[in-house]
Order: C-alpha cells, then structure tokens, then sequence
C-alpha cells in the first residue's frame, strides 16, 4: 500500500510574455507588467498537473500550490483549485519585493519548512525569468534531492519515485527518494482544463488580505461558512526568516543591460545527427568562413 | 487563447435577458440545494455567476481543443473495428476535454451528479462546440437524450443511466431504418418480451443512427406484434455493455464526417422499457425530437458563426486593387446580411430555448407537486410557443447555415474552394443541417397550423406591444406592416384552400418564413432597445433584407391564382427516365 503523498507545487504568477507587444517594456528597461496580461507560468502548469495526476494515482494524496507575490497571484491559486489542487499558501509582502532567484528560493524554501512536503514539485523554468534556477535552489536549501526536467512519475515505490527526465538527446529514468524537489519540464503532459464543479465552489476562494479589502462581499461571507475555502496568506515574519536575505536585500543579482536579439537569419535548416549532415555543414561553415 | 464564449457578446448577452429570473427560480426551487451540493448557487447572483463561468470555461474548450481538432477529425474520421465505432483521435480527444471541464450531464439534476444548469446554457455550449467542429457536436450534443430519460424513465432507470452521462457518457436516439425516415410510424424493429431473460429483446436493423455506438441508447421498436403504424411503437433504453448490437458500417457521408452515422445490426439485444408502451413515437420521440430540432437549431447557429467568422476576417486581410476587399460594397453588404442572419437566428434560439426551459421545468415541478393555476396557465402558455417556435428555429437557423456555409466561400473566393481554409468544411457540414431531425419542408409543415390558427400571430402582437427605443421605431413600422400583409395572406390561402385542397400546402413555406422574419425582426428591435451598440445595425440590415423577402412572399401568394395547385403538380408525369 503506497503512502499518502502531501505535495506542494511551486508556481509563479508571470507577465503572458508570447503576448508581447510594442509597449511590454518601460523606458527603464524592466518588463511593464501593467501591459502584459498575468497568467499562470506555463511550465508550473505541467508540475501541476503532475502533482495531480499523482494525487489521482495514490489515494488520499493532497496537492497545495505555494507561491509568492502580491495580493493579485492568489488568481494562480483559484486557477489551481479549479484543476483539482486542495488548497494554497501565498507569500506577500513587501519585504518580498525585489527578489532575485536567490532570495525568491530563500522565501520559499522558509514557507516550505513549515509544510512539511513528501514532495515538492516546480515548473522547470518561468517565463520572465528563464533561469530555471529556483528549483534547484530549494532543494539545495532544504537539503533535499532533486530531478530536473521530469516528464512522468512512472512508478512510486513506497517512499521512492521513478521518473523519467528529458536530456538533451532522450530521455533517462531515475530513481529519487522523498522527500524530493522535481522540475518540470514543458514536454511533459498539459495540465487538465478547470473543473466546472469546482469552478463554482473555489470561485470565492479568498486570502486575508482579499477579505479584508472587502469583508462583505459574497465571496467573504462564503469563506467564513466554508474554511476551506481559504487560501493561507503569509507575511514574512510567519515564515520565520532571516530578513537579510530577503528580498532586495537579498539579491546579488543585478541587472546591466538588456539586449534585444533579433535573428537574421531569414531560413532555418533542420540536420539529423548523422556524420554525412555534420561533415557537410562543418564544410559549409567553413567555406562561407563563419568557422576556420 | 481563442475562448468562443468571451469573444462572443451577442452570446454572453443572452444571459441579460429578463426571463433569466425566472428560468433560475424554476431550476433551483428557492435555492433548496444551497447546502446539500458545495457547488450550488446561493441566490440568483451566484446562480448567473456560475453560468457564465462556466460557459467561459466550455468556450476555452471549445476555442482551443474542439476547434483545433476539427481539421484532423475531418480528415481521419471514425472507423468500424470489430462490430464496434472507433472514433477518430482528435474526437476521443475532445470528449476527454470536455469530460475534465466536467461539462457532461449539463442539465440533469445535482442528485444524478449533474450541473443542473437550464437548457438555455447547453444550448449555447452546443451553439460553441458546433463552431469549433459541427460533427463533434453531434456526437455530444445527442446528450439530451438524458433529459427524455429524466422526464419518462423509471426512477431506476434514472438511477442506472443519468449518472453515467453526467460521468461522459455518449448517447444515441436509434430511430431511424431503411424504409421509415421521415415516416417513423413505419419503423419495424421488433422488441419482444423474453420470460426465459425477463427482459425486452431488440431485433432487427437501424439505419443513419449518429453515434451508433454510444454508451446509452433510446431505441424506438415495434413492441404490438401486428400492428404497422405509430401506435405500435415503444420506446426502450439500451445499454452498451449488455450487447447484442453490432455496427455493421459508418456511412461514408459529405460533411459531419467526425460523426458515426451507423448501420446497426440488433440481435436478441436486451433493453428495458421507457414509459408507457404504445407512446413510443406518439409521445417520447416527439419530446426528443423537439429537443433534437432544439439542438439542430444551436449546431447551425455555431455553424453560422464559424462561417461568418472566417468571411470577415478574410475579408480584412484580402487585398485587391488597392484595397480590403471589406471595402467594396458587394463585399461589405454580404458581410452585412451574414452579420443580420447569425444574430437573427440566434435570438430566435434563445428565445425558444427560453419558453421550452419554463415549460420543461413546471413539467418536472407538477410531478413533484400540483401547480397552482397561474402555473398550469404558464406552462400551458410557454408549452404553445415551444411548439410553434422550434421548427421556425430549426428551418431558419439550418437554412442559414447552408446560405452563410455558401457565402464564405464566396467571400474568400477561389481559395474558399481549397482545402486550406475551414471554409469548405463548413460548407459541407452544413448541408445535413437543413435535412436531419426533420427536413426544412417538414419543419414548415410543423409550423403552419401555428401561423394559420393564430398561436404565431397572438405572440407577434405581443412583441408589438413591448417598447422599443426610439431608434427602432422606423424598424417596427415595418414590422407592422408585414404583420398586415401576413393577415392578407392567411386570410387568402384559407379561403383558396376552401375552393381547392392543397393550395394552403402549396404556400406553407412563404406563410412560415413571413412569419420568422416578422418575429426575428420584433427580437432584434427589442435587443437594440437594449444594447442599441451592439444590435441597432443588425436590427436595420435585417429590416433591409426581409423587406424584400417579405415582399416576395406576399406578392406570390397573393398573385397566385388556385389553378397553381394543379400547375406544379403536373410535373408528376414527368420521369426521370
């Protein structure tokens, strides 16, 4: 008989970045998310659902969507309700603004403590980052093994999971003990739509500081009839952290410059693998001298 | 990211409509269910909140998994594997999707694990799915079949089969044979009583049987051994996993290509008995007929918006001598009158959808209770233009979609003719329309009595009666006056028909159609009083366009001397060899 599983999967509200249009960046640089409608990070959409297909697989199974930013990302945890999560943790605050990869895996890493997860699943990467570093930054932090670019969970062995993981030229299988952190790769299968019974009942789904906005809205008086619909609201102090390295403060990262790549090449051309194909572009780059 | 109900305000405005409170007090009977289901509405706000909600959520359904299907589906089709229909991937597809929207079992009650939602939002989920992929919505569609089973299945059959389609699964309505079509009455597949088995014993053949193979069927047999006609018939519910039916082949057809339409071989195929014998044709096929015309009606609405769609946007974006071909006016006025005839026979399906959803629900409510007076006047009231409206929708909305399915393709012109845009497709899905679930010419003669008895013309002073903004005024003057001239023309082909039979038959369709602009144009003049941005310039065009249809009909019914009955039969000397 497999265990119960309790996992978290990490997600991140981001700017819809394949809706770029002339106005996505300011003047300073930095991506203008009043312009860019906010959704759901697409790759944490494929950890999703692999928590929920797991959850679907061992019996009494739980999955909780834990993420940090403001008041606004508790959309992505109603998403997640609606496709079948349990519930959800939101870290907000203003000590949180400002984070880079480093102290974003700090936060969540100190939330994460207090959850104690069989299981922590991420998205590989998020679109406005593309650092694919959070990840494997928690589970550095919690000291915990990690997969990266996971597909599947082809088997869970008692307290041990097979995964199967994309690389560069295939796919391998693994074996991880949990607790563990697994990334998610964009291959691995889409997330399941909303659930129209769930829909209508995690609709009201509310955090504190959305109740308290406004305490007596519909969706507040649900809350207080129904717990369950409360999604856990953190401030940093509730996570027990070490403030220096939060947020700005706790972010070496900084950014220089941002450069726009335009590629000029106007066809593409797609080799195989072969030894022919390489050795016949290997002598076309060097005839037309980009190599040699 | 395309979402077929966010993008699509005549739709979402459909819930505006002032019956709404109505339609939500019958289903949710004061809110009795709050408590018992987590996702039952808490009043009528919530209740709203949650249609559309949800219908946003099936137009996602729709925009991003049915529609990007639709192509594949086409081109793969179902197949018969071992006796049995194997669906193409992209339709098995689809059902999984709508399966985890959990958008199955739309209208049964929450006890049978349905969303208990009115017929109005099925309706409009079907009108979604038919624009994402015509053929698909036959195949899910036919999940009205339930709502026959819950109105005159035994509790156990209830019991047995409603959760299972609020749990994805298909449906069918076998009806169908080789030699009764239209003429149910002549159907001869033989139910017989086994006391060996203790139950019913289907044999014989159906034939055009959409979704053949689905998981739940309502069989119509021949239970009165002797007898030829309608009182013969029962009606019977069969369960796949009892077999004893095998598909013998898919029919090879022009358009709905993802839909199976199956020949069935039944043999000693166990099934139970729906209601009464005897009634099958006369009393339960009627009501799923109704609700299948209903459904008709939603597929070619989505059809006609599919068409119109794809003429508009090609008309941007095609240039030639110089300019968006939108530009010219042969263009621009086609465009116009596709704009009128979608939302046109849109309002008529909703509208209808409306008066059979309070009827249907006081039904349900006087098996639970006795009405009181008012509501027997209600439900006697909304049961009449049921009636009358639902083969007006179905003959409007069907020849619509065949007109719009043409016109597209001559928006886009020769490249509307290749295989590269959906056009085609449309064009070629829509054909059946007009045929199946009772053809246009029968869809007229459902009608006529309405026109000629006066249930069309009682409902039409009543939208005379309603106020109209300002704006509209010039639009309803017309649609007074038309009103007088199909007056002239009832009281002209009663009188002709007195002098020689037929004559009323031979105008039936002019009488009927006057009728449907007449009432189009009332439903479109009410929306603008509403919205005027978002229907005052349908409202007008369609003014435009049945002027002249309008004027068409009158003069050829007026001018048409008794003697025309005779002309046109003359033809039956003719052989077409």
């Amino acid at each position: 008989m497999e265990q119960k599983l309790r996992i978290v999967v990490l997600a991140k509200q981001v700017p819809d970045t394949r809706q770029v249009g002339k106005d996505a960046m300011t003047a300073e640089g930095t991506v203008n998310r009043a312009a860019l409608p906010a959704i759901f990070n697409p790759e944490d959409l494929n950890a999703l659902e692999l928590a929920l297909s797991l959850k679907d697989r061992v019996a009494g199974s739980t999955v909780h969507l834990l993420t940090m930013g403001p008041q606004r990302a508790a959309d992505i945890i109603r998403e997640a309700m609606f496709r079948g999560a349990d519930g959800g943790y939101l870290l907000s605050g203003r000590e949180f603004a400002g984070s880079d990869t480093l102290a974003t895996s700090y936060a969540l890493s100190c939330a994460l403590r207090k959850l104690d997860a069989d299981l922590i699943v991420a998205g590989r990467q998020a679109i406005d980052g593309d650092t694919a570093q959070v990840g494997p930054q928690v589970a550095e932090k919690l000291g915990l093994p990690q997969v990266t670019y996971a597909e599947e969970v082809v088997e869970v062995k008692g307290d041990k999971l097979v995964i199967r993981r994309r690389i560069a030229e295939g796919v391998e299988t693994v074996e991880c003990p949990m607790p563990a952190v697994v990334t998610v790769n964009g291959s691995a299968p889409e997330c399941r739509p909303r659930n129209a019974k769930r829909l209508m009942f995690f609709k009201s789904a509310r955090c504190r500081s959305e109740i308290a906005a406004d305490p007596e809205s519909f969706a507040a008086r649900r809350v207080a009839a129904k717990p369950e619909l409360e999604i856990v609201e953190w401030t940093a102090s509730e996570v027990d952290p070490d403030p220096t390295q939060l947020g700005l403060q706790g972010s070496p990262t900084k950014v220089k410059r941002i450069e726009n790549v335009v590629f000029q090449a106007k066809e593409a051309k797609r080799l195989t693998s072969s030894d022919e194909e390489i050795d016949a572009l290997v002598k076309e780059l060097i005839a037309g001298h980009t190599i040699g | 990211m395309a979402n077929f109900f966010s993008d699509n305000k005549d739709i979402q405005l459909q819930f505006d409509h002032p019956l709404m409170r109505r339609i939500v007090e019958l289903r949710e009977r004061g809110f009795a269910e709050k408590e018992l289901y987590d996702y039952a509405p808490q009043d009528y706000d919530d209740a709203l909140d949650s249609y559309r909600r949800v219908m946003e959520l099936a137009g996602e359904v729709c925009g991003e998994t049915v529609a990007a299907n639709a192509e594949s589906v086409d081109h793969e089709g179902p197949r018969v594997v071992n006796d049995r229909v194997e669906y193409a991937a992209g339709t098995k597809a689809n059902l999984a999707a709508i399966h985890a929207a959990g958008l199955d079992g739309m209208t049964l009650p929450r006890r049978f694990d349905g969303l208990n939602f009115p017929l109005l939002t099925f309706i409009m989920a079907n009108e979604m799915i038919a624009r994402g992929d015509a053929g698909f919505q036959n195949i899910w569609g036919l999940q009205d079949c339930a709502e026959t089973l819950n109105e005159f299945g035994s509790e156990e059959q209830k019991q047995k089969f409603l959760p299972w389609v609020s749990a994805g699964a298909t449906c069918a309505m076998a009806l169908t044979e080789p030699d009764a079509g239209s003429d149910l009455g002549a159907v001869m597949l033989k139910a017989t009583w086994s006391e060996e088995r203790g139950t019913w014993l289907l044999n014989g053949v159906k034939r055009f049987i959409t979704n053949g193979d689905g998981e739940v069927s309502l069989v119509l047999a021949r239970t009165e051994e002797g007898t030829t006609d309608a009182r013969g018939l029962s009606m019977f519910v069969y369960d796949k996993r009892d077999g004893g039916v095998k598909v013998r082949r898919i029919e090879n057809k022009l358009g709905i290509k993802g839909s199976p339409t199956c020949e069935l071989v039944y043999t000693d195929a166990p099934a139970s008995l729906v209601g009464d014998r005897r009634m099958g044709l006369i009393k339960y096929v009627m009501s799923l007929m109704n609700a299948a015309r209903l459904g008709i009606g939603a597929q070619s609405v989505g059809t006609c918006e599919a068409a119109y769609r794809e003429a508009l946007k090609y008309a941007h974006e095609r240039r030639q001598f110089g300019k968006a071909i939108i530009e010219f006016p042969a263009v621009s006025e086609l465009l116009s009158v596709m704009k009128a005839k979608v939302t046109g026979a849109r309002a008529l399906l909703y509208e209808t959808a409306r008066f059979v959803e309070i009827y249907k629900m006081l039904t349900h409510i006087s098996h639970e209770r006795s009405l009181t007076p008012e509501e027997r006047q209600e439900m006697k009231h909304y049961t009449r233009l049921a009636d009358g409206f639902t083969p007006l929708v179905k003959l409007f909305s069907s020849e619509y979609a065949n007109q719009l399915g043409y016109d597209a393709i001559q928006v886009l012109g020769g490249s509307g003719f290749m295989k590269d845009y959906p056009c085609e497709r449309i064009y070629r899905d829509a054909r059946i329309m007009s045929i199946y679930e009772g053809t246009s010419q029968l869809q007229v003669v459902a009608a006529i009595n309405g026109v000629t008895k006066g249930t069309f013309l009682e409902q039409i002073e009543a939208y005379a009666a309603e106020s109209y903004a300002e704006a509209m005024q010039p639009v309803v003057a017309r649609l007074k006056a038309w009103t007088e001239q199909l007056r002239e023309m009832v009281a002209r082909v009663e009188a002709a028909d007195k002098e020689c039979a037929g004559f009323k038959d031979l105008h039936a369709r002019r009488l009927v159609e006057t009728v449907g602009y007449i009432i189009i144009g009332y439903l479109l003049a009410r929306e603008a009083t509403a919205h005027p941005e978002e229907y005052a310039v349908s409202a007008r065009i369609w003014c435009r366009h049945a002027e002249g249809k309008v004027a068409e009909a009158y003069g050829l019914t007026m001018s048409s001397p008794v003697e025309d009955v005779a002309l046109f039969r003359t033809i039956e000397n003719e052989q077409a060899c």
